[in-house]
């Protein structure tokens, strides 16, 4: 492992800790429930803004060691998705399957937020090199594009949960956007280069 | 001859849990239900802070209080949604220590359809009545509740100083507005000031109370100092805070949260765990201090008192 990789890998796992001494040290307030389960959610977000931000990064700052964090920062986005899905499983409905279900049909929010949790997990077990050998590295990029819905769905769930003041999930909503923003105009310079090279 | 008629959430006097049985944190954590965190429930006591000396005295018991455990003094004054103060739960507590400025008179004016309309400073307002202590359940909209021992008295009381006439079918509510002194009002984050409102039968309920205190203390600002209202029946937003204003009115008020979200809260907003929120169930609550939610209660465990002014009603429909 790298130094860079060593470090990021550390790091990433401060929030977890943090929460953890925070709440066995009594700091995280009288619903110390509901901070861990937004906390988690938030950080399962930003992890994946950050997985999202690593193409484009490398590609203006030509850092092709920022490459190899991207397959890390991905797995601490499932890392803390788990924990966030499994707070609500376990202390929002007690494991009480019949509720959840009707919770993930009736309540369009928790819908979404399960079926972007859902997208994860074949993202997660693909994430092995064997993985990207055994489906190939065109099939392996075209599932991965899932990431892609995964954003979105999981900035519609945060911006779906805010009782009144949207101001938060609007921040991370404009972030995406900027990132979707950065892609496809990318995308576009590659197809207009493209273009004047078969000139 | 003064006949008690036995209630449903009545309780002997002997059974209420006493502030120093309260206090004494290991009989509090032995008696609570053992559960695999009940370790981290234990350093969450242990860190409490302390419940100030109780200022209020002969502060009369009331037949109306609960048996359900009371929520901690630290957490009743630390987690609050008022948004006058930000949006987040902990900013009342930080942003309403000097609230409300104690050299500014609090002035509450009665008004509307009734024969003794006035404009009271807050220490003649409260003189003519009679404070009682009453622990209440209180179950917020958003799936949290807690218990809390207020000090108040029927707003039923004042109500029939008032004297409303026959055309006053509902009574409203406003909050202050002052920016200055009420930050969170810079950003329109509802439209202010925040306004709530009561049938008048609702209102002269026995169970509605005008509450002035909590734990036996004056109202803090984060609390809604210094003059709230209470009915534990409803949705926490109902039970306005820091009011200035009571009119008698004709027509239904509009409050606050009707306006900003007209499909997610209706007048009545009754604790129902069957009326769902649109965006969120409310069939289970989480008990501040606790880890697994529980089940929410029709009219949060108040139906005996309060289920006949509802009679015929559609409560789906009238949510």
């Amino acid at each position: 492992m790298s130094k860079l990789k060593f470090t990021v890998f550390i790091s990433s796992l401060v929030p977890f800790f943090w929460l953890a001494y925070a709440l066995l040290t009594n700091q995280l307030g009288a619903n110390p429930v509901e901070v861990i389960t937004r906390d988690t959610g938030e950080w399962a977000l930003r992890f994946l803004w950050l997985t999202l931000l690593i193409t484009p990064l490398r590609a203006w700052t030509g850092w092709n060691i920022l490459g190899t964090l991207r397959r890390m920062l991905g797995l601490y986005v499932f890392f803390y998705a788990v924990i966030h899905m499994l707070l609500y499983l376990w202390l929002d409905q007690s494991f009480d399957v019949a509720e959840i279900i009707k919770d993930i049909i009736k309540r369009p929010f928790i819908t979404i937020g399960f079926f972007s949790f859902i997208a994860l997990i074949p993202l997660a077990i693909t994430s092995n090199n064997k993985m990207v050998k055994k489906l190939g590295g065109k099939r392996w990029k075209q599932l991965h594009k899932l990431t892609y819905f995964i954003a979105v769905a999981s900035a519609v769930h945060f911006y779906m949960l805010v009782k009144q003041d949207k101001t938060e999930p609007l921040i991370y909503i404009s972030l995406l956007i900027i990132l979707f923003a950065v892609r496809l105009y990318k995308s576009n310079k590659k197809t207009v280069k493209m273009a004047s090279s078969l000139r | 001859m003064w006949i008690h008629k036995k209630r449903a959430s009545d309780i002997p006097e002997s059974e209420v849990t006493d502030h120093k049985t309260y206090l004494n944190r290991r009989q509090f954590l032995n008696s609570s239900a053992a559960i695999v965190t009940a370790s981290m429930l234990q350093s969450s006591i242990v860190d409490a802070a302390e419940t100030p000396k109780p200022t209020f005295d002969k502060l009369l018991k009331s037949d109306f209080s609960t048996e359900d455990k009371l929520t901690s003094y630290e957490s009743v004054t630390t987690y609050n949604n008022f948004y006058e103060f930000g949006t987040d739960k902990a900013s009342p507590a930080i942003l309403a220590t000097k609230f409300p400025d104690k050299s500014k008179p609090w002035r509450v004016t009665i008004e509307g359809e009734c024969d003794k309309p006035g404009e009271y400073d807050y220490d003649d307002l409260i003189r003519p009545f009679t404070l009682e202590e009453r622990i209440y359940r209180f179950r917020c909209v958003e799936g949290w509740s807690m218990v809390i021992p207020w000090v108040g008295f029927p707003l039923a009381d004042l109500i029939k100083r008032a004297q409303p006439n026959s055309r006053a079918k509902y009574v409203q509510f406003t909050t202050l507005y002052d920016p200055e002194q009420m930050p969170g009002q810079s950003r329109k984050v509802l439209d202010w000031p925040y306004v709530e409102g009561l049938r008048i039968d609702e209102a002269m309920n026995p169970l509605t109370l005008l509450s002035v205190g909590l734990y036996g203390n004056e109202l803090l600002g984060q609390n809604g100092a210094p003059i709230r209202l209470v009915v534990p029946w409803k949705y926490g937003f109902k039970s306005i805070k820091s009011i200035v204003n009571i009119r008698f009115v004709e027509e239904m008020p509009n409050s606050a949260w009707m306006k900003a979200g007209p499909r997610e809260y209706g007048f009545y907003s009754n604790v129902n765990p069957d009326v769902a929120h649109p965006r969120w169930s409310q069939s289970r609550e989480r008990r501040i201090g606790e880890f697994l939610k529980r089940k929410t209660e029709m009219f949060n465990g108040y139906q005996e008192e309060v289920a006949g002014l509802y009679t015929g009603m559609d409560l789906k429909k009238n949510f």
